[in-house]
Order: structure tokens, then C-alpha cells, then sequence
């Protein structure tokens, strides 16, 4: 842990609500403490020097994915971030590209993120809605329960979605994030769609086609997920299927 | 002023809240949630180790049932609980697990034969039954007689937040995020609804709906160092408390957890000694069986969190630049074990302390964790006071954690209180009209457009941030794991400084959209009423019972003591809250009070107590030898649900003669991780 630096920030600052505003970068300078994470910087920086400095936190631990932005040139979470990570004492913030900007470093993931999951349909498709919960529940083999849920462990932090040169260039292509959720649910034996079904869904260059394997997601998903592993098990799923 | 009119309104995203909108969608009602994030960032991702059924699948939980799961939690609660509330969340506790599976969560399954465990330190091997293979498996977690903590690794809550979330989704229920409620609108006697205010552009509105529930989880963040996200500001409580009619029970009730991280308070897991991590001192003493020999590193986490202190004042805690703290060895798990069920601690020890725990100690300590108190509901989680305005989950008093909550309780109070609650909930909205006065509803939104007018605008000095900093302290110091008369006068005399200074905030950031200053301005004032009745409570009730422990009154004293506080705010110019007290009736509880289980016995016995056990004895004996265990249940304490929930729960040991359903899924039977 290090101390006693003085690091400088360089934010970015714009409120598209303000008419007139246009985006810049602002200096800030703050004393580093042992163990600062960005998180912990931000709010000294609000709270004693710009108290309109908007940005987003929620758990603060690494889990809930809502204090994504960009940290010197990668995207990634603020909150565990560690300032001492950076031997120059220099760190530029930026917010992520590809969503919605609600001003300086706060970007409208969530809003992005429900749409995704409407148009994509990401939620169970059992066989059944109403099984009987008073009674013994079916089995599932360990090890099914065991994959899907290293592949539910996305946080929906954006991350991969602004690390995405496709994306970039297409507003329609549902990035890593929509392949990932639906790699989970084509995986759950409980879910009753099939290949084709998703087929219609991602079947194409917003989908699983789109993707040029620039390995921007995967890089840079702050859950190390396999995101290229399930991109080309769905296109495998689907080429197979469809043969 | 913009009107927005729906039947079921839930303030809340949480996976309380959402199963809340969720029963009342399912019942066809115009539903509307409220949330300050997007759902999926809710707190209740953050719970890692799980929630408690009763399911009785893995050999360690054989014998489980309702009966010991209620023990437990009454027990756990240090008689503080609602035993009717207990017996209800015990019975539909297995129910909400099963209907979980349904909506697509992954539960960590039971894999047949002998697997490999730490027990006390110890490696032993211990068989599942080959009936049990894939059905849903359980951990051990503190002041639980029976391994009953159902669990997705070591992301228990994240997993249960996302499938409820997306059920919410793929029902149309709309959240309306990044919104915070400031003011409930009521008449003295009926909610209509909640005033918000856009956290975007700044707009103000009025939500009108025949049914609020608030959902909006604790009130941890009073507290300078707390595991709980930085929205778990207590405004849901204090939303109640300024309507001056709602009250607020047991808000004296706040738990500490042992072993969050040194010294940015983020949690590691119950999980952690659950599955046979320890507790060690600077020499590397295993010290808590010397404290508590029989439960050890699992007893209630009072208990732990009050030993480990404990311990630290006889000078045995290790030094840093933050305070003494202590050690939590999981190296003994082994790798395979951390990096698979343990894996969210895994990644929190590297990001923010840089160790690796599979083979280093982590520094922890007792940190705030939970809020037992909240808005005072009854059992169908209606505030007695304001018709219409319902709570559940952490925000609320239902009351099933009494003074303490045992682990793997609180995951399984959000879906379980939902799933009974939301019931509740849509029936009242079934049976009640919409109450609409604009002109009520215009007068609450003018009240806060003008106490919004009078930070931007006013001439106050104080810095919203300052005031909240001093408040954090003042708990920290003087209303913490040990509490006592002197401090806790301290506290509140400190307190109602603040709350005076609180009335004179003066921002700098002049923005009326946007602005993260004055979302501090209007929270602090209302915080700081909140911690007010955490301190008034506290310094009034002179016993120790569960989280609250004074030093000047160490006995639990249910001969004057057996009941809840409660809490209300009638003169909003006070500087203190109006405490009252609701009797808990010994007469007619199943279990009365009796030894927890830890240290010496020293409680003070309630007169009736003996009365009641007598009473027991009599009504068992009249039952005779054939009456089951549901029959003595009912014949000592009936309770009701609704009734869809009411059939008795199915567990494997009652199937064992019939044949099991094949496992779906099945290619090999891997080695399960130790």
C-alpha cells in the first residue's frame, strides 16, 4: 500500500441536461491514503471539492457491477480499483462508451441492460409454470447446477458491451452480455426453448455472426467470464442444428 | 404536478420488493416498483451464503423440519421475535426454495457418496444418501442445530436476484429506476402513496396507489464502517417515521457481523466458518473455544462478533494502521474449496487487501451488518397505524429476528415475507378502492418542492457530508457492539446536535436536476432521525438481549423487558422520537423463554413463564402419544397462512419408499469439491 503521493485525476465532466454544456477534462488533485481504491477517491473528491460530481456506486465491494467506467484507457470497476495500481499517480477516468450518458462519469446501464432482456427474452422458459412447490423438488445433476452458475455470474456491468469494437459500430449487436445470458439458459435443462428458437433470436450479425473474436469482452469482464468459449458454443450449437 | 396512478406500488427493488410486485402482477394488478438503481444492483445480491429451508436433503440435515427450523430461529432471536411471524416464514421457507428452482436458479445440488468436509477443525467424510443425488444441498451456518443454508456457491443472493428480476421482467412489471421516494402522502390514517423525485432530472411526483410497500432493505449506513451497499440508508424507515403516525419497531436491534475485512468493512461470508474456516488471535490462537466451547466459530454472531471484541480489549487483537483486528483461516478448506464454493471471498481478498486466502489469513472484524428493527407491520406486513402501507424484507419489523437474526435468515426473510406479504398485499388491493385526493397528494409534493427550494436557494451553512460524517461516528462510538448509559446519553445529545444543525444545510451545487449534493442534503436530515431512534432505543432499554448488549445491564431481563420497542415522530420540529412499547404475551407462545445456549444462564424470567410451560405440558399430555408433530404445533400455537401456502412440505425422508424421479442433466458423477 502506498502513501503519502499526490495523485491527479483527470475527469471527464458534461451534463448533457445543461444546455451550452460541452464536454471536457478536469484536473483534480488529492492526497493518496493507504489501501484508496477509486471509489474511496471519487467521494473525497465530491465531498471536498466538487460536490456536483456525479458518478455511480452501489455495493462498493466488486459484486453489484454499477461503478463500471473507463480507468487509463480500459473499462472495468472503479470500486476495486486500487489506486496504488498506478506508479504514476496519474489516472484519467472516462465514462463507458455505448450507453446512455446521465453526466460526468454516470452512464444509463440499466436502462440498456432491461431492453436487452426484453428483447432477448432472458428468463427461464420451464416446462411449467405453476410446479408444485410443497413437494419434493426434481432433481438436477450437481454438476449441471455447478456450470450454470459459473456462467450466471455476470454482473451486468457494461464492461464487455464498451470493449466491443462490433458494438461500436453496430447499435443493434447484443454484445457478450445477450450471448452469455442466452448461452446460460441454452445450457439449463429446466428451459424448453430450442436451437432454433434462439436461432431466430441471435442467429445473425447481431448475434453470434456478428462477432469479429477481438476478444474485447473476455480481456477486460471483471467476472472472467468465458465469453469467446460460449460465442462459439452457440455458433456450433446453431451450425449443427441448422445443417 | 405529474399523478401516477397504479394499484400496487412497491418502493424497493430488492429481491423483497420484487416478490412483493411479483404476487401482485400474478393477481393481475397494475403493478409499479421504485428504485434508486437498476434492480439487479440491489443489496440482495451481495448476500453470499444463503437462505435458510428446512429441506432436509443432505445427510448433515437429516431430521430437519419446521419445528427445529422455528427453534432455531426463536432461539436466535433471543425471544425477541414474533413467534407467529417465525412459524410462518418456517413453513413457507421450503416453498419459496422449490418455487426459486422454478424461476431458474441454480442451487448447489447433493452429489451421492462419501465427500470430504472440515468439521471443528478437522477433515471428516461424510456420505450422502444416493435418493439424495441432485436434489438441493445445504451448508452449516451459525446457531442452526441442522445444516439447513440452501446456496449457489458462495453467490447465493446474486444468483436469487437475478432469476426474481428476470421473472419481474418477463412478467411486464415496470421499475422505474434510478427514482427515490422522500415522502409517504397520507391523511393520518390511510397511505395513498409516495411523493418521488427523479434522480436524473429532478422532477417530482406523486405515485398514487391503493397499496405502498416499502422495501428498501436497512439502515446500516448510519454507521461509519458497514458491509452494507452505500444505498442502505435507513430512508424507508425514516419515510415512515416522518409521516408522525407509522412506528418503527426494535430499532435498538442492529447486528454486527464478525468477520468483515480490514478496513474497508466488505464482507466475507458466514459460509467461510460455516464450512470450517477459524478464527485466530495475533498468536495464532484459535480463541473462540475458549469463549464457547460447544458452538465455537459458529455460535449466534452476537455471540462471535461480541467474543472476538472481546478479545481484542484483552490485548490479543492484531495491530494496523486501522486498529486491532483478527485473523480468518480458510487455508485449511484448501484450494479447491476456496476457489469453487468460496470464490466471490476469493476475488474480494485479491482486489482489495491482495492476499491470496487460500494460503493467507484474512484480516477481519466485527462490523455492522443487519437492521432487526424497521417499520412495525403486523403478520400480513401492514403497518398497524397507516392503513395500506405495508413493509417487508430488511426495512421492516415483521418481527421473525427479534434482537439477533441468525445467517441465511435474512436471504430467506426476502422471498419468503414477499411470497406470504405479496399475498397480503393483493388481496388488500383487491378488497380496497383507490383513496385519490389531489389535493392531498399536491400538498406533499409542494412540501418537498419546498424544502428542496430552501436548500438550493436558502442561506444554511452546514455541508450535508460534514453532518453525515459526524453521525457515522457517533454511532461507531457510542452505539455499537457494546453499549452502555453514559455513551448512549452522549450519543443521543450528539445526535440531536446534528439533527438541529441539519435544519441550516446550504448547498454549493445550485443544479435542481442531477445533483448529488442535494440527494445528500435531503438524505442526511432524514438519516439522522433514523439514527436518533436507533440511540434513543437503545439508551431506554436497560437489558442485554440478542445484538444489544450493555455493559451496565448484562442480564436479558424478560421480567421487565419481553417486548418490542416502538418508535414514532409526531412533532416533526422534535428533536427526539416518542418511544413506546408492545408486550410480547409468554401465554401464548409455543417456545417461552428460556437458556439460548451460550455462556452462564442469567436471564431474568418473565412471571409467566413457568405459568406457560406448565400450560405446554398439560396441552401435550391431553394429545396423547398418536398426535404427530403438526397436531402439537397446532394444538400449542396455530398460525395461519394464506391459504395457498398452507399444505404441509414434502421432504426426501417421506419419499424414501417410493421410487425418484430420474436426474436430468446427468453425463458423469464428478467429484463434488470438498
Amino acid at each position: 500500500m502506498s502513501q503519502g503521493r499526490t495523485l491527479t485525476f483527470n475527469i471527464f465532466r458534461y451534463d448533457p441536461q445543461v444546455s451550452g454544456d460541452k464536454p471536457k477534462m478536469v484536473k483534480y488533485q488529492i492526497e493518496e491514503t493507504p489501501g484508496m481504491s477509486v471509489f474511496i477517491a471519487l467521494n473525497l473528491l465530491r465531498e471536498q471539492q466538487d460536490s456536483s460530481l456525479q458518478f455511480d456506486f452501489v455495493c462498493r465491494a466488486g459484486i453489484c457491477g454499477s461503478c463500471a467506467m473507463v480507468i487509463n484507457g480500459f473499462p472495468t470497476l472503479a470500486c476495486r480499483t486500487l489506486t496504488s495500481k498506478y506508479p504514476q499517480g496519474e489516472i484519467t477516468l472516462m465514462p463507458l462508451p455505448g450507453f446512455e450518458l446521465i453526466g460526468d462519469l454516470s452512464v444509463n446501464t440499466g436502462k440498456f441492460m432491461r431492453e436487452l432482456a426484453e428483447r432477448l427474452k432472458l428468463w427461464l422458459h420451464p416446462d411449467q409454470d405453476d410446479v408444485d412447490v410443497h413437494r419434493l423438488e426434481a432433481p438436477m445433476a450437481p454438476e449441471e447446477a455447478a456450470r450454470l452458475y459459473e456462467l450466471e455470474r455476470c454482473v451486468e456491468c457494461g464492461v464487455c458491451v464498451s470493449a466491443c469494437a462490433t458494438k461500436q459500430m453496430r447499435e443493434t449487436f447484443v454484445g457478450a452480455v445477450g450471448m452469455m445470458k442466452l448461452a446460460r439458459f441454452e445450457l439449463d435443462s429446466r428451459d424448453t426453448r430450442s436451437v432454433e428458437d434462439f436461432y431466430h433470436v441471435i442467429g445473425n450479425q447481431d448475434g453470434v455472426f456478428g462477432c469479429m473474436t477481438l476478444l474485447g469482452c473476455q480481456d477486460n469482464c471483471p467476472k472472467d467470464l468465458p465469453h469467446m468459449q460460449q460465442i462459439a458454443y452457440l455458433r456450433r450449437k446453431m451450425a449443427v442444428a441448422l445443417v | 404536478m405529474k399523478l401516477i396512478y397504479t394499484d400496487s406500488l412497491v418502493v424497493g427493488a430488492g429481491l423483497a420488493g420484487l416478490r412483493v410486485a411479483i404476487a401482485s402482477k400474478e393477481r393481475g394488478l397494475d403493478t409499479v416498483v421504485l428504485s434508486l438503481i437498476p434492480a439487479k444492483r440491489s443489496h440482495s445480491a451481495a448476500a453470499q451464503g444463503g437462505m435458510q429451508a428446512s429441506l432436509g436433503n443432505t445427510i448433515k440435515g437429516m431430521g430437519d423440519d419446521e419445528d427445529v427450523h422455528f427453534q432455531d430461529t426463536v432461539k436466535g432471536s433471543d425471544w425477541g421475535c414474533d413467534q407467529d411471524v417465525a412459524r410462518m416464514f418456517a413453513h413457507c421457507a421450503p416453498k419459496a426454495v422449490r418455487e426459486l428452482t422454478n424461476w431458474g436458479v441454480p442451487w448447489t445440488r447433493v452429489t451421492k457418496g462419501p465427500r470430504q468436509v472440515v468439521v471443528n477443525a478437522e477433515k471428516v467424510t461424510i456420505e450422502e444418501a444416493e435418493e439424495a443425488h441432485g436434489l438441493i444441498n445445504a451448508r452449516d451456518f451459525g446457531g442452526t442445530k441442522k445444516w439447513r443454508t440452501c446456496y449457489t456457491a458462495d453467490g447465493t443472493g446474486h444468483s436469487l436476484l437475478y432469476a426474481v428480476d428476470n421473472k419481474a421482467i418477463s412478467l411486464g412489471i415496470p421499475v422505474h429506476e434510478r427514482v427515490e421516494a422522500l415522502s409517504i402522502i397520507h391523511d393520518g390514517k390511510r397511505c395513498q402513496g409516495v411523493v418521488a423525485r427523479c434522480l436524473i432530472t429532478g422532477e417530482l411526483r406523486a405515485y398514487i396507489a391503493k397499496s405502498t410497500t416499502i422495501a428498501t432493505g436497512g439502515y446500516g449506513r448510519i454507521y461509519e464502517v458497514s458491509t452494507n451497499a452505500i444505498i442502505c440508508e435507513g430512508i424507508g424507515q425514516a419515510l415512515a417515521l416522518e409521516t408522525g403516525v407509522a412506528k418503527l419497531g426494535n430499532m435498538e436491534a442492529v447486528q454486527f457481523h464478525p468477520t468483515a475485512i480490514v478496513p474497508v468493512g466488505i464482507l466475507t461470508t458466514e459460509g467461510c466458518r460455516g464450512d470450517g474456516g477459524l478464527l485466530r488471535d495475533k498468536d495464532g490462537h484459535r480463541f473462540m473455544p475458549d469463549y464457547e466451547p460447544e458452538k465455537k466459530e459458529l455460535a449466534s454472531r452476537d455471540v462471535v462478533s461480541r467474543r472476538m471484541t472481546e478479545h481484542m480489549r484483552k490485548g490479543k487483537g492484531v495491530d494496523s494502521p486501522y486498529g486491532p483486528h483478527l485473523w480468518l483461516d480458510i487455508t485449511l478448506l484448501g484450494r479447491k474449496h476456496v476457489e469453487t464454493n468460496l470464490r466471490e471471498v476469493k476475488e474480494i481478498c485479491e482486489n482489495f487487501l491482495g492476499i491470496d486466502p487460500a494460503k493467507d489469513w484474512i484480516p477481519v472484524r466485527p462490523t455492522q451488518h443487519y437492521s432487526m428493527g424497521g417499520i412495525r407491520t403486523d403478520k400480513t406486513g401492514q403497518n398497524p397505524q397507516l392503513k395500506g402501507l405495508f413493509s417487508v424484507g430488511e426495512a421492516a419489523c415483521w418481527d421473525m429476528h427479534g434482537f439477533n437474526r441468525l445467517g441465511g435468515n435474512s436471504l430467506a426473510e426476502t422471498v419468503v415475507g414477499g411470497m406470504i406479504i405479496g399475498k397480503y398485499v393483493a388481496d388488500f388491493c383487491q378488497e380496497n378502492s383507490l383513496e385519490i385526493d389531489t389535493g392531498l397528494a399536491e400538498s406533499f409534493v409542494e412540501k418537498l418542492g419546498s424544502e428542496i427550494d430552501e436548500l438550493i436557494d436558502g442561506d444554511g451553512t452546514e455541508s450535508p457530508f460534514a453532518l453525515r460524517k459526524e453521525m457515522e461516528r457517533v454511532m461507531m462510538d457510542y452505539v455499537g457492539i457494546f453499549r452502555n448509559g453514559p455513551e448512549l446519553e452522549k450519543a443521543v445529545t450528539e445526535l440531536q446536535a446534528l439533527l438541529k444543525r441539519s435544519r441550516n444545510i446550504g448547498l454549493k451545487c445550485k443544479k435542481r436536476h442531477a445533483n448529488p449534493e442535494l440527494v445528500e442534503a435531503l438524505r442526511v436530515k432524514r438519516m439522522l432521525k433514523v439514527a436518533l431512534t436507533v440511540a434513543c432505543g437503545a439508551a431506554a432499554r436497560t437489558e442485554s438481549r440478542g445484538a444489544h448488549a450493555r455493559e451496565d445491564f448484562p442480564q436479558r431481563n424478560d421480567k421487565d423487558w419481553l417486548n418490542r420497542t416502538l418508535a414514532s415522530w409526531p412533532d416533526e420540529h422534535a428533536l427526539s422520537p416518542e418511544l413506546s412499547y408492545e408486550q410480547l404475551d409468554v401465554m401464548k407462545m409455543e417456545l417461552p423463554p428460556g437458556y439460548r445456549g451460550y455462556g452462564i444462564n442469567n436471564a431474568i424470567a418473565h412471571p409467566d413463564t413457568e405459568k406457560r410451560e406448565h400450560e405446554i405440558t398439560e396441552i401435550l399430555s391431553q394429545l396423547g402419544d398418536d398426535a404427530d408433530r403438526h397436531q402439537r404445533q397446532h394444538a400449542l400455537m396455530p398460525f395461519e397462512v394464506p391459504e395457498s401456502l398452507m399444505p404441509k412440505n414434502e421432504r426426501l425422508c417421506d419419499t424414501l419408499d417410493r421410487p425418484t424421479p430420474p436426474v436430468v442433466g446427468e453425463e458423469s458423477v464428478g467429484e463434488q469439491a470438498l
